[in-house]
């Protein structure tokens, strides 16, 4: 085979996002890569904490040609499950996974990109980068200057309590990861400290369906884009402050605080050796309540004007966040590990800094770069709300290989 | 001829302008970034006078219509003359505006027409602190309370989102919640 091979398009990362778009390729008897760096579905292999489970139902993980076919439905499938899953949706089409080749570098260009790899070079008329959203994960400044002596943990890096350093632990973050780890760690008995900004509180379950049954039948996880308001805004909000456990239990900050997890406001930096706690709790707590009691009277409205009402439980509503005395800064040498659970930005060294934001973020409009015949798929709130969900990809792929196919075909017209 | 039955909400705030600016500053973030500055002078005693007059913001330098002072002194039981607010008060003074300005543009935004805001502040502090006598005491407020009377448009939840996302959205609210490296040097 020569160097560099040559292809119609060259697809970065075989996760749900790479493959839905294969699919969607391979329908349209496009010649495509798929260019994976592990095996399919690496980061749910690698890059998940033992216990994960998805936020999502198992109903809702639909991709182009593929749905659950499992007798579970309702239930919240492992992190294994999940990578299970996709490698039988790869075999399902012959999907044309290369797997164990890391990208280098992507060379953009007209009418032809480079995608420099170290198996080789491809020549590409079209490139869709499909490497997920947590890639590489975002800490504040001030954890390179905190103490060497205390273990510092990303999501991506945590298994279980027990490879976590003996003694107190501060979690930073209460979305899905930090409440989830936070509360692992505190039923395994572990001095817990979770540092709270904002955030956002759902129920696991409500009125007897599942919060996400709610959000999709209102539409809510199908709003695009380009309809909403402060798009940017809607694409910074964090994970749902959820956990999916077989027996569906809520998590939130009262239940944390029950499991014996001590509250603080957000971690914003260390003077003196102790760490500094915002003393915004009481307002950020509020701010989650009151979107939590929005939320449940979309979910109201959706249920009474849609006549489902009576086939639904009892209208009802959380108990409010209960806020303790503030504690405002901590000792750092009682800490023994911090997991920031801060959120991500996409792992691209291999992508033109042209084409990132001030903060590494790729530039997009609804997944299409600014440069012709580039791509990227499964970011929070790409296309629409659901945009970085298994059941978001393939909707978005069926959408992107509309715009690529126009683009191989405008350029292979004759000039 | 034109009716309409969207209620005119005038809370005296240029919502327009706002986001026509949170607009261009997203474009040119350079612009965005603004240094406020004051200048104190001590007169007597604990009595001190402070000014602020020009700013740097959108680029440029800016001038205040004219130049703004407030004095500020100790009260009497601290033998002093009382010549005005203490500077923690003025604190206080300061997070109480701050909230009610945003809180007006935010009820703005929203359609909420507001006819009357009122807001006690109470700081709460160990003095003890202050003069030296138990080191274990801070300085300065270890807790604000800031209760607010509304009388506007809106149900209770709507107006407790308009003081929510005002403090969201508040430097002063920041600046006393949230620790600021300060450098004070003698030139």
């Amino acid at each position: 085979m020569g160097d560099p091979r040559t292809t119609d398009v060259v697809v970065i990362g075989a996760g749900q996002a790479g493959l839905a778009m294969s699919r969607c390729l391979t329908d349209r008897s496009i010649d495509h890569v798929v260019l994976e760096r592990g095996e399919t579905a690496n980061a749910w292999r690698t890059e998940r904490w033992d216990s994960l489970r998805l936020l999502t139902p198992n109903w809702m993980s639909r991709l182009p040609g593929w749905t659950y076919r499992g007798d579970d439905p309702d239930g919240y499938r492992t992190a294994g499950e999940v990578a299970q899953d996709l490698d039988a949706y790869r075999r399902s089409f012959d999907a044309p996974v290369r797997s164990g080749t890391s990208v280098l570098k992507v060379v953009h260009g007209s009418p032809w990109h480079l995608v420099e790899t170290d198996d080789g070079t491809w020549r590409t008329r079209a490139v869709v980068v499909a490497t997920g959203a947590c890639g590489t994960p975002r800490r504040p400044s001030f954890a390179d200057e905190l103490p060497g002596s205390i273990q510092q943990l990303a999501p991506i890096e945590y298994r279980n309590p027990s490879g976590v350093a003996d003694g107190r632990v501060l979690v930073v973050g209460a979305s899905a990861s930090g409440a989830q780890i936070a509360d692992e760690l505190a039923r395994a008995g572990r001095d817990v400290t979770l540092a709270v900004g904002e955030h956002v509180r759902l129920p696991r379950s409500y009125r007897g369906m599942d919060v996400h049954w709610w959000m999709d039948a209102i539409g809510q996880l199908d709003e695009r884009y380009d309809e909403v308001e402060e798009i940017e805004r809607a694409r910074r909000l964090p994970s749902l402050q959820l956990v999916g456990s077989p027996e569906r239990r809520d998590l939130d900050l009262n239940t944390l605080g029950d499991a014996g997890v001590s509250i603080v406001g957000r971690f914003v930096g260390e003077r003196a050796g102790r760490a500094q706690f915002s003393g915004s709790l009481a307002n950020v707590c509020a701010l989650a309540d009151l979107k939590l009691r929005r939320q449940l009277d979309r979910f109201d409205e959706f249920a009474a004007e849609s006549g489902l009402a009576p086939e639904l439980g009892a209208v009802s509503r959380p108990a409010p966040i209960r806020v303790g005395p503030p504690v405002l800064e901590t000792d750092l040498r009682s800490i023994s590990a911090i997991v920031w659970a801060t959120g991500f930005r996409p792992n691209v060294p291999w992508l033109d800094p042209s084409l990132l934001d001030r903060r590494g973020g790729i530039v997009h409009d609804g997944g299409v770069l600014p440069v012709p015949g580039m791509y990227v798929l499964g970011l929070p709130f790409m296309r629409r709300r659901k945009s970085s969900f298994i059941d978001g990809a393939g909707f978005d792929a069926i959408e992107l290989a509309d715009h690529l196919a126009a683009h191989l075909d405008h350029a292979s017209s004759p000039r | 001829m034109s009716t309409t039955d969207i209620p005119t909400v005038d809370n005296g705030v240029q919502v327009d302008a706002l986001l026509g600016a949170k607009a261009q500053l997203s474009e040119v973030r350079e612009a965005a970034a603004f240094t406020f500055r004051a200048t104190n002078e001590w007169i007597s005693g604990t009595h001190s006078r402070t000014t602020v007059d020009g700013f740097f913001g959108l680029g440029a330098d800016q001038q205040h219509r004219e130049p703004h002072q407030v004095e500020t002194d100790h009260p009497e039981i601290f033998a002093s003359a009382d010549q005005g607010p203490t500077p923690p008060e003025l604190v206080l003074m300061g997070l109480a505006g701050c909230l009610s300005a945003g809180i007006a543009s935010v009820a703005q935004h929203r359609g909420i027409q507001l006819r009357s805001v009122k807001a006690t502040v109470e700081g709460r502090m160990d003095v003890a602190g202050i003069l030296g006598i138990d080191p274990e005491v801070r300085n300065g407020f270890d807790a604000i309370a800031v209760r607010y009377e509304i009388d506007a448009d809106a149900d209770a939840d709507d107006l407790r989102a308009v003081v929510a996302q005002s403090q969201k959205r508040s430097a002063v609210f920041d600046i006393v919640t949230n620790p600021t490296a300060v450098v004070v040097e003698l030139v």
